[in-house]
């Protein structure tokens, strides 16, 4: 009797727990309440079931044998006759055979042909930025870079003009103490695309001359020609060639000297 | 004649299903708690569809990020269904892994079971698969650096990599496809194959049914347990019901994928420190860990993340599908079985799933090498250091050991319990020991 009474109070608890979910749905819906009623009212059913497996149902053991396999013998032997029969059936026309093999293979390959669709060509794009000659620095906001604007030892997000936030353009431009050169006036700047995974080579650490990529912690040196110092990349990051316009704006002599980002079959061995 | 009798007799005059339902009512379920751990996946499955379709009806791929916000905040319950769908991704992965290592450490992938096991190494993949592109589809700064990582991980295939990337995508990274690509793949493709290996997984089991541990009255050539029809209708409704509660608590309590601090992708944005979910978690620790060494074969690049995150994913996933066959081969034994077999009863096999495990923790740990640095104040150089050769001597340390204690444990014939006795007070005082059965 206690037992039931149990398997009632869970059964309550659920209904409770559902009546609970509608009000809070019909309220509002606070995430709180009606997560928690839901789960009430799940928990109550999921008591109730195991009151009836464990307290009310008889505890009853039944046996299967394993009967269906392996098939008997006749059936085994009867399975391989026909299949041999019936291939021999299909292919006694030789000569039509090969034809009948042609016809299904064109077919098939014709079906997997319009798969070409699905991307271009992975030409150029790898291989090259919107970097041009003659490319104003822009910040993230638009803003062209003026040689005066950087403080010694900061660095920033940089684009092209015209290719804001594009993703293989992305480099990051950094202005070094004047004693350790830079590409002009103390500004460098390297691709932002780690050449490891691909992520934003993002944190610079100015004390050490670093650029850190924080997925999976290669360290490139930037006075050293973006070389890896550790991590697991396995070449230095692409530098971009900077030179100072007439009006003191930063702007790009080309594009990077080779690929951006990580490494792909048609690279090549560069560096 | 209850309505229940009537309406099988129904269909019995239709389709004469009498002789099945009759046998399949009083199935024979081995009652060993193991075995429902399988039961967890199918349900969580379950769990995943209905939120899924929910949290679809107001998902737009070609406005993630917003759309995913406004399905969080602005639609009754929205937030709700989006955690407990995360959350129950989670577990239906963590089950499935579980899963694996009760029929891994039990044999119970051998002869015949062999194609059970292939579709549930099938499904494991497939889960993982489903679970990144599901996390990906907010478009938000943290999903979104493990598209570009997932990207350049493709592009470090061999000769195919850059037109499977360009073809994946249609284009260059970051491209406009992506998205309404990955939905398609998230809510159609990887589910429906899911729920087709799931189908056929049960149909073998069915067919072929349970294994079962030793015991009295147990043989192989028989399953003893308790009725499908009632007692274990019961247990694995309760199950089911388990199941939801404890993912609608937590998707109710415990904050997940929490985007709207991530901010939308931007490919020039990264946040730090960055996880992926616990299953990528072994990828991520590979991919940091790996040697930074490319290869230059004819003028070709391959570069450093083939070997952690192609060969070494290829390499595990091969040995996996073919596991049964190396196990039957190095064990001698083509035979088919029935009765499973006790961890200790086979230590080197024991061992090598030790093995396996520790080398695939010591991976996941090392994808959150940063995280560690910061609690333990060391750079992050000597903690990546430290798993590198974790997952060389931990592996052969938990081979050994394993080894040497299922031996043991064999030799002795199990974990050996006292004998249970009853003491009875007797007349002068003193104790009676008297044995128990």
């Amino acid at each position: 009797m206690k037992r039931e009474l149990w398997i009632a109070a869970a059964l309550l608890a659920a209904v409770a727990g559902s009546g609970g979910f509608i009000a809070a749905y019909a309220t509002g819906g606070d995430r709180l309440a009606e997560g928690i009623s839901l789960a009430v009212a799940a928990a109550g059913l999921c008591a109730a079931g195991l009151g009836w497996a464990f307290w009310i149902l008889p505890v009853q053991q039944v046996i299967d044998e394993i009967e269906t396999y392996p098939s008997d013998a006749a059936d085994r032997r009867a399975e391989g006759s026909a299949a041999a029969a019936g291939t021999r059936e299909i292919t006694r026309p030789r000569a039509l055979l090969a034809l009948l093999c042609t016809a299904i293979g064109a077919f098939a390959v014709a079906l997997v042909v319009p798969i070409r669709s699905l991307g271009p060509r992975p030409d150029g794009e790898l291989f090259k930025t919107r970097w041009r000659r003659g490319s104003r620095v822009v910040r993230e906001d638009g803003s062209p870079v003026h040689v005066a604007d950087l403080d010694v030892d900061s660095a920033v997000t940089i684009f092209p003009e015209g290719a804001l936030g594009d993703a293989q353009s992305q480099a990051m431009l950094i202005r070094l103490p004047a004693a350790l050169g830079g590409s002009v006036q103390g500004y460098i700047a390297y691709s932002k695309v780690c050449t490891h995974a691909g992520c934003p080579v993002a944190l610079y650490r100015a004390q050490a001359k670093q650029l850190l990529c924080p997925c999976h912690q290669s360290v490139f040196n930037v006075v050293a020609d973006g070389a890896v110092v550790s991590g697991p990349a396995d070449h230095a990051l692409p530098r971009l060639p900077l030179e100072v316009a007439a009006d003191g704006i930063l702007q790009a002599t080309g594009d990077f000297p080779e690929p951006v980002g990580p490494g792909f079959w048609e690279r090549g061995a560069t560096r | 004649m209850t309505l229940v009798e009537r309406l099988l007799l129904w269909f019995d005059d239709r389709l004469g299903t009498a002789h099945f339902v009759r046998h399949a009512l009083r199935k024979a379920f081995p009652d060993h708690w193991s075995f429902m751990l399988g039961e967890i996946n199918l349900y969580a499955f379950i769990v995943l569809v209905a939120t899924g379709t929910f949290l679809a009806l107001f998902f737009a791929p070609d406005r993630a990020y917003e759309s995913t916000i406004a399905l969080s905040f602005k639609v009754n319950g929205g937030l709700l269904i989006r955690q407990v769908h995360h959350w129950t991704a989670l577990i239906f992965v963590a089950g499935i892994a579980v899963h694996m290592g009760r029929v891994f450490f039990t044999g119970a992938f051998r002869k015949p079971r062999e194609i059970n096991w292939v579709l549930g190494v099938l499904l494991f993949w497939i889960a993982m698969l489903a679970g990144f592109t599901g996390y990906s589809l907010p478009d938000d700064l943290l999903s979104g650096t493990g598209m570009r990582i997932f990207v350049s991980v493709a592009l470090a295939i061999p000769v195919i990599g850059t037109w499977l990337t360009f073809f994946l995508l249609g284009g260059n990274y970051p491209s406009e496809q992506l998205l309404p690509r990955l939905f398609v793949a998230h809510i159609y493709l990887l589910p429906a194959a899911i729920a087709a290996l799931i189908g056929l997984h049960l149909a073998i089991v069915w067919r072929q049914k349970h294994a079962q541990f030793p015991g009295p009255g147990r043989t192989e050539r028989n399953v003893v347990g308790s009725p499908l029809f009632p007692n274990y209708a019961a247990k694995s409704l309760a199950l089911m019901l388990a199941v939801t509660s404890v993912v609608f608590a937590l998707g109710a309590l415990v904050q997940i994928n929490p985007i709207w601090l991530y901010g939308p992708y931007e490919a020039w944005n990264v946040v730090s420190p960055a996880q992926p979910d616990w299953y990528i978690g072994w990828l991520e620790g590979a991919l940091r860990m790996g040697p930074p060494f490319a290869i230059h074969p004819f003028g070709h690049t391959i570069p450093s993340p083939f070997w952690p995150a192609v060969a070494l994913p290829a390499l595990l996933f091969i040995l996996l599908l073919v596991w049964p066959w190396i196990d039957a081969a190095l064990r001698r034994d083509r035979g088919a079985h029935q009765l499973l077999d006790n961890p200790r009863e086979v230590p080197w096999r024991t061992g090598l799933g030790v093995a396996v495990f520790l080398f695939a923790l010591g991976l996941t740990l090392a994808g959150s090498d940063d995280v560690q640095a910061r609690y333990v104040h060391l750079p992050v150089t000597s903690i990546t250091f430290f798993y590198r050769i974790f997952c060389v001597v931990a592996p052969i340390a938990g081979f050994a050991l394993a080894f040497a204690l299922a031996r043991e444990l064999r030799a002795k014939g199990g974990v050996q319990q006292a004998p249970r006795i009853r003491l009875r007070r007797n007349a002068r005082g003193g104790f009676d020991e008297e044995p128990l059965p």
